[in-house]
C-alpha cells in the first residue's frame, strides 16, 4: 500500500520534471548592441505613425481658413524651396561622415558632423524666421484650424530636427572624448538614420503642406 | 556594381552573425547618386507649381504627390540604404506594416471626413429653432 502510494508520487515527480518550458533554455550569445538598429527602425517607423496623423489632422482641416489668411496669402516658395536645400545639403554631408566612419577617420567625420549640424541649425533658422513673420502677419496657431494643423505638423518636425541637433552635439562630445568605439559607430548610425529620416518626413511636408497648399 | 556588393555583404552578415549584422557597407557612389536624384526631384515640383507649366491644378497635384513618392523611395534606398535583405528582412517587414497604416490612417481620415463635410446640411441661424 505505502510502497504503490511512494511510487504514484515518484510518478508524479518524474511528470513535474518533464513540464514544458516556455522558454528558450539556452540562449545563443549576441553580439553587444546587435540588435540596436533594427530597435531604432522600429522606433522610427512608430515616429511615421505620429507623423501619419499629423498629416491626415492637416488635409481634413487644411481647408478651413476662418475667414483668416490662407496658403496663398502666407506661404513664401523661394524661401521654403531654400529651406528644402538645406535639408538635403545636411543629409549628404551626413552621409560623408557615415563613410569616414567608415575609413575611421576621426577629423574628417567629425568636420562632416559640425557642417551636418550648421545646415541643420540654418534650416532651423530660415523655420523660425518664416515662424515668425507669420506670427507677426496675425496668422498664429489660434487663427484657424489650418493654422492649427499648419503649426502642429511642421512645428513637430522642427522639433525633432532640434532634437537630432542636440543629439549631433552630444556625439561630436562622445567621438572627441572616446574616440570611434564600436557604441559610438552605432551611435552615429542611428542618427544617421534618424536625420535621413526626418529629411523623408520634410519631403512629405512641403510637397502636401506647401506646394498642394499653393494649389489649393 | 554596388549594389550586388551591398546585397552579397547582406547575405555574408546574417551567415556570420557578425557585430554590423547585415547592415550593408554605404558608398561614396550609393550616396551621391541619392543626392543627384533627390535635387532633380525636389526642382521639378517646385519649378512646376511656381511655373504653373501644366496649366491645371490638378493635373500639377498629382504630377507633384506623385514625385514625391518616388523620392521617398529614392531616399530609403540610397540613404537609410533599405534592401530587402537587411537584419534579415525585418526592417521592410516593419516598414511595409508601417506603410499600410500610414495609408490606412491618411486616406481614411481624409475619405470620411471629406463625405462628412458634403453631406452634411447647410443650416442657417433662421432655420434653427
Amino acid at each position: 500500500m505505502t510502497a504503490i502510494t511512494a511510487g504514484a508520487s515518484a510518478a508524479r515527480a518524474g511528470a513535474a520534471k518533464e513540464e514544458p518550458v516556455f522558454y528558450v533554455a539556452d540562449e545563443h550569445e549576441h553580439a553587444d548592441g546587435g540588435s540596436t538598429l533594427l530597435g531604432f527602425w522600429l522606433y522610427l517607423m512608430s515616429d511615421c505613425l505620429v507623423f501619419a496623423v499629423l498629416f491626415a489632422t492637416y488635409g481634413v482641416l487644411g481647408g478651413s481658413f476662418a475667414a483668416g489668411p490662407s496658403p496663398k496669402d502666407l506661404f513664401d516658395l523661394p524661401l521654403v524651396a531654400l529651406n528644402t536645400s538645406m535639408l538635403l545639403f545636411s543629409s549628404i554631408t551626413y552621409g560623408f561622415a557615415v563613410l569616414e566612419m567608415q575609413k575611421n577617420r576621426v577629423q574628417p567625420m567629425l568636420m562632416w558632423l559640425v557642417i551636418t549640424g550648421l545646415f541643420g541649425a540654418a534650416f532651423l533658422g530660415i523655420e523660425l524666421y518664416e515662424f515668425t513673420h507669420m506670427i507677426l502677419e496675425g496668422a498664429t496657431p489660434q487663427r484657424s484650424a489650418f493654422l492649427s494643423s499648419f503649426f502642429t505638423l511642421v512645428g513637430t518636425h522642427g522639433l525633432h530636427v532640434t532634437f537630432g541637433i542636440i543629439w549631433m552635439i552630444t556625439l561630436i562630445t562622445q567621438v572627441r572624448m572616446f574616440g570611434l568605439t564600436d557604441a559610438n559607430k552605432r551611435r552615429l548610425l542611428c542618427l544617421s538614420m534618424f536625420w535621413h529620416f526626418l529629411d523623408v518626413v520634410w519631403i512629405g511636408v512641403f510637397t502636401f503642406v506647401y506646394l498642394m497648399g499653393v494649389l489649393r | 556594381m554596388s549594389t550586388k556588393a551591398h546585397t552579397g555583404h547582406g547575405d555574408g552578415g546574417h551567415d556570420d552573425h557578425g557585430h554590423d549584422s547585415g547592415h550593408p557597407e554605404s558608398t561614396f557612389k550609393g550616396y551621391m547618386t541619392g543626392f543627384v536624384l533627390s535635387v532633380i526631384l525636389t526642382a521639378i515640383p517646385f519649378w512646376l507649381v511656381m511655373s504653373g507649366t501644366l496649366g491645371s491644378n490638378q493635373a500639377t497635384a498629382v504630377a507633384i504627390l506623385i514625385i514625391g513618392a518616388v523620392q521617398i523611395v529614392v531616399h530609403m534606398i540610397y540613404f537609410l540604404h533599405m534592401t530587402p535583405s537587411s537584419e534579415g528582412g525585418w526592417t521592410l517587414m516593419a516598414l511595409i506594416f508601417t506603410v499600410v497604416m500610414v495609408v490606412i490612417t491618411l486616406t481614411g481620415s481624409l475619405w470620411v471626413m471629406y463625405h462628412l463635410n458634403t453631406n452634411m446640411m447647410p443650416m442657417d441661424p433662421s432655420q434653427l429653432p
